[in-house]
């Protein structure tokens, strides 16, 4: 577990004080912040964070973007959702350096990772404009969310609406860019986002080992971006159940959310008008990626994670 | 990874005769989960439940003891567990979650842990997660045909399964006993089992199941942190008593022989699958 131990080294060597008994981890947040409850708090504390960079400079911090495509910023809420985390990560591991909703940043800068959310529209000249500059600023772009990864509820869209009827063709940002992570669901969960930041801190900054455990962590995720821009919970039908692989856990029905998936007799049972197309089902199947390397260290990977926010006893 | 990794292996069974009346083995899932709530370490465990047809279990989240008692026992068939792991967390509040799976599940559950893609909250509300041994299991029909036609017994009838020393016996609520060998039943199981590469839930919390110990007795294994610290208090408290693993027979040998033969078996059909066509295969889940 040498891997594991120098991860949790250069996390526990960026603790600022111990935990204070009885006190909870919203404590270990930059000081002087309380945690935000509600999505319009994050921006207030947003602006605060200039301030905070400048007394506590974190030279090897990676940058972050969200990119808003056609999508409805429920996928930035549940980044916001990380309460603490979402400081934590802005505070030590990430800078946000574009984010319409939460910095006040109007062209997309160069960045190390691009959380792009929701579909392109094809009519609308500046967001192809804008994907594509989002494909050359970044080194990582990640499909956050069923409708950056395949479309999602974006699918069924038909124009004529006011006040844009033109505005009819909605694709995934694959269809358009090479995409190197997905995060499919609707919205991704907040935690599942949270994983992908810290993993891509240790991808870019970390040691060599730390790199490979990223790189291992994101192989999964990395594969989904490879197999395209279309999904359905037909994909539990084609590759899973007709594959030979279904054991029948019920996971695809907890994460459908929608509710599309019931279990009946031990294989998942698709409602697929009620299907959104967002991914989740497939993705969070065991049995679509699974890789021991990864899960063989759940403890570790966990507790490590968990010290990365400041939370747990280590 | 055969055994996968622990802190300890012992040979366990419930102190409370009640508990061990109708479990399957030493009784080690219900004790554990019963102790758990009773000392608020977990607000609920999703166990399998009893479902509308004979054997064809239900998830379900207990909450109580008898609850729990109600869900002793191995059904030889699919019991979605996961299915309620994100339910346990919202329509039923529990903050805390107990789960019992076979290795699979074991694996379902970390990946929804490591990946909570579509977990939200789930993550951080596993409090203590037993794994049950597993060769293989049967689709429903599957059951049905072995126990009604092979062991002509009506399914309403039976009172446990089990399988054990290459046999598959089911006991009726008169004394029958209806066994058939193993080999029987083999086409039977659901194809699924055939790629997995873990027998004794390695990603457990706990996992126990009856291979290595005498009969009434369990084997179990303590891998994580937080099942040693359950399993620790549980044992001083005096819900279980324990052998040394290394005391019983057939013991660990058995359990490592029976784990190498499964894993080396499904390595060789993951193998398989990959040239299963002409210049074409199957998927290969595993990365
Ligand atoms: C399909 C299957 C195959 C098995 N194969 C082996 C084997 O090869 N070798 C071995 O040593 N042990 C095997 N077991 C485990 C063994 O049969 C016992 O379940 C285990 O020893 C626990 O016994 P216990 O007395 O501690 O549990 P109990 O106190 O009786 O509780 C058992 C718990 O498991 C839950 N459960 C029952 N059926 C299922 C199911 N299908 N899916 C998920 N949870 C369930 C129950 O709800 C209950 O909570 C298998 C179990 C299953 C379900
Ligand atoms: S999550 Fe995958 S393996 Fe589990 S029941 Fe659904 S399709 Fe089957």
């Amino acid at each position: 577990m040498g891997l594991l131990s120098r991860l949790k080294e250069i996390f526990k060597g960026k603790e600022q004080e111990p935990e204070k008994p009885g006190k909870p981890a919203a404590g270990k947040v930059a000081v002087g912040k309380k945690p935000a409850k509600k999505p319009s708090d994050v921006k207030v504390e947003q602006k605060l964070e200039g301030k905070i960079k400048e007394e506590k400079p974190v030279v090897n911090k990676i940058t972050v973007g969200h990119v808003h495509m056609s999508g409805c910023t429920g996928c930035l809420v549940s980044l916001a959702d990380n309460y603490e985390g979402l400081f934590k990560i802005l505070d030590d591991y990430a800078d946000l350096v574009y984010c319409l909703t939460l910095a006040d940043v109007r062209h997309i800068p160069e960045m190390d990772v691009a959380l792009v959310e929701g579909s392109v529209c094809l009519q609308d000249e500046c967001s192809v404009r804008e994907i594509k500059e989002t494909r050359e600023k970044a080194k990582i772009v990640v499909a956050l969310g069923g409708c950056a990864a395949y479309g999602n509820i974006t699918r069924f869209c038909r124009g004529g609406q006011w006040n844009q009827p033109q505005h009819e063709s909605y694709v995934p940002i694959g269809d358009l860019i090479d995409v190197d992570v997905y995060i499919p669901s609707c919205p991704p969960g907040a935690e599942a986002i949270r994983n992908v930041c810290v993993m891509a801190y240790l991808l870019l900054q970390g040691t060599d080992e730390q790199k490979e455990l990223a790189a291992a962590y994101l192989k999964p995720l990395m594969n989904l971006a490879q197999r395209g821009t279309e999904a359905c919970g037909c994909d539990l039908i084609y590759d899973v159940i007709n594959q030979g692989l279904c054991m029948g856990c019920g996971t695809c029905a907890a994460a459908c959310p929608v509710r599309a998936i019931t279990i009946e007799y031990g294989r998942p049972n698709i409602d697929r008008e009620m299907c959104i197309k967002c991914g989740a089902c497939y993705a969070q199947c065991p049995r679509s990626e699974l890789s021991f390397d990864v899960l063989n260290q759940f403890e570790g990977i966990l507790e490590a994670i968990d010290g990365a926010m400041g939370k747990g006893g280590e | 990874m055969v055994l996968g990794n622990y802190k300890t292996a012992v040979s366990a069974r419930a102190a409370d005769a009640e508990i061990l009346k109708c479990s399957q083995d030493g009784g080690i899932v219900t004790q554990l989960f019963a102790y758990a709530l009773e000392e608020g370490i977990i607000d609920g465990a999703i166990v399998a439940g009893p479902g509308e047809e004979p054997w064809k279990p239900e998830p379900l989240v207990a909450t109580t003891k008898a609850e729990l008692l109600a869900a002793r026992g191995t059904k030889y068939t699919i019991s979605p567990n996961m299915m309620l792991i994100k339910e346990a967390t919202r329509s039923y509040g529990l903050d805390k979650v107990g789960i019992v799976g076979t290795p699979c599940q074991m694996q379902a559950l970390r990946k929804a842990q490591l990946y909570p893609i579509a977990m939200r909250k789930v993550p951080d509300k596993i409090a203590l997660a037993i794994g049950i041994f597993c060769m293989e299991n049967f689709p429903y029909m599957g059951l049905e045909t072995i126990v009604e036609d092979h062991c002509a017994t009506k399914m309403e009838s039976a009172v446990k399964m089990d399988i054990g020393k290459g046999k598959f016996s089911v006991y009726t609520e008169r004394g029958a006993l209806s066994q058939i060998p193993l080999a029987a039943t083999h086409k039977y199981e659901q194809p699924g089992c055939h790629v997995c590469l873990d027998y004794v839930a390695n990603l457990a919390d706990v996992s126990t199941g009856s291979v290595g110990s005498p009969d009434g007795w369990s084997t179990v294994f303590v891998r994580t942190k937080k099942g040693d610290d359950v399993w620790s208090k549980a044992v001083a408290a005096g819900y279980f008593e324990t052998k040394d693993i290394a005391s019983v027979k057939p013991g660990l040998d058995l359990v490592t022989k029976l784990a190498t033969g499964k894993i080396d078996k499904n390595k060789k059909t993951v193998e398989e699958r990959a040239s299963f066509g002409v210049g074409k295969g199957l998927r290969n889940p595993y990365i």
